[in-house]
């Protein structure tokens, strides 16, 4: 069957929409970033949405490094790590904020499994440090104190 | 960007400072208005090509993100890749050799 004119303007039609629907989507190419973990506004709900359903494990082998008391909640430095071998994923809670989901580090096979990174924190709180490990989620918690929250005006 | 990466003993310590905004969407202009969300969502960081880290962001990480992490198999002089997107689309990518302790 020979191209009519029709089809082959049709095809080229439909090229043009797939062109542009590529040109959308380099953003969401270099992974999935986890929406609804973020959005999450309950702590529980937001380690539900990014583990699923996961066993969780208090465990000491998870280390915060944080201060006790933190004068500026813009700027809390956080250094979390964990001596668990076999950790894929750490992440980092506090139920101070909207979105208690803070940060996600995957434990890529060449990576440590410690990572600093200096987060908000709207009033004093925990802080919750999740560490996967294969199917098994592994939990440590810090109080830290917030003298000017983070968040807001 | 500014990234810095250094290797002692076979393992590189790469630190990075990323000037953003960072805005949560909950912060109010002097009139009330309602400043837009305005955050990375994702930081990848490639040594030689393969992917040593990965973290995605959310809007209760700090103005200005400082992240630092290790990883194995470094060498001086290789090149550390990292770039970043946020929930607007924008991003950026920035390379820094890995230099010696």
């Amino acid at each position: 069957m020979g191209i009519s004119r029709r089809n082959f303007c049709k095809t080229i039609a439909g090229s043009a929409v797939s062109v542009a629907v590529l040109a959308a989507m380099p953003v969401r190419l270099l992974a999935s970033w986890s929406d609804k973990a973020f959005a999450a506004d309950k702590l529980e709900d937001a380690i539900a949405a990014k583990y699923g359903a996961l066993p969780i494990e208090e465990s000491t082998a998870i280390q915060i490094k944080a201060p006790e008391i933190a004068e500026n909640g813009a700027f809390v430095p956080v250094t979390v790590s964990t001596t668990i071998p076999g950790a894929t994923n750490i992440s980092i809670f506090t139920p101070a904020n909207f979105s208690p989901m803070v940060a996600s580090f995957d434990v890529l096979p060449r990576m440590k499994p410690e990572v600093s990174v200096r987060i908000r924190m709207a009033k004093t709180a925990n802080l919750v440090v999740i560490a996967q490990v294969g199917g098994k989620l592994y939990r440590a918690t810090r109080e830290i104190k917030v003298t000017i929250g983070g968040c807001g005006g | 960007m500014k990234i810095k990466a250094v290797v002692q003993n076979n393992v590189v310590a790469v630190k990075m400072l990323i000037p953003h905004p960072m805005e949560t969407g909950r912060r109010k202009e002097q009139n009330g208005a309602i400043v837009p969300a305005h955050f990375i969502t994702e930081v990848t960081a490639s040594c030689n090509g393969e992917t040593v880290f990965h973290a995605e962001l959310g809007p209760g990480v700090s103005k200005d993100p400082y992240l630092s992490f290790q990883f194995t198999g470094g060498k001086a002089g290789e090149k550390m890749k990292v770039s970043w997107v946020d929930n607007k689309g924008g991003t950026e990518t920035a390379e820094e050799p890995i230099t010696a302790m």
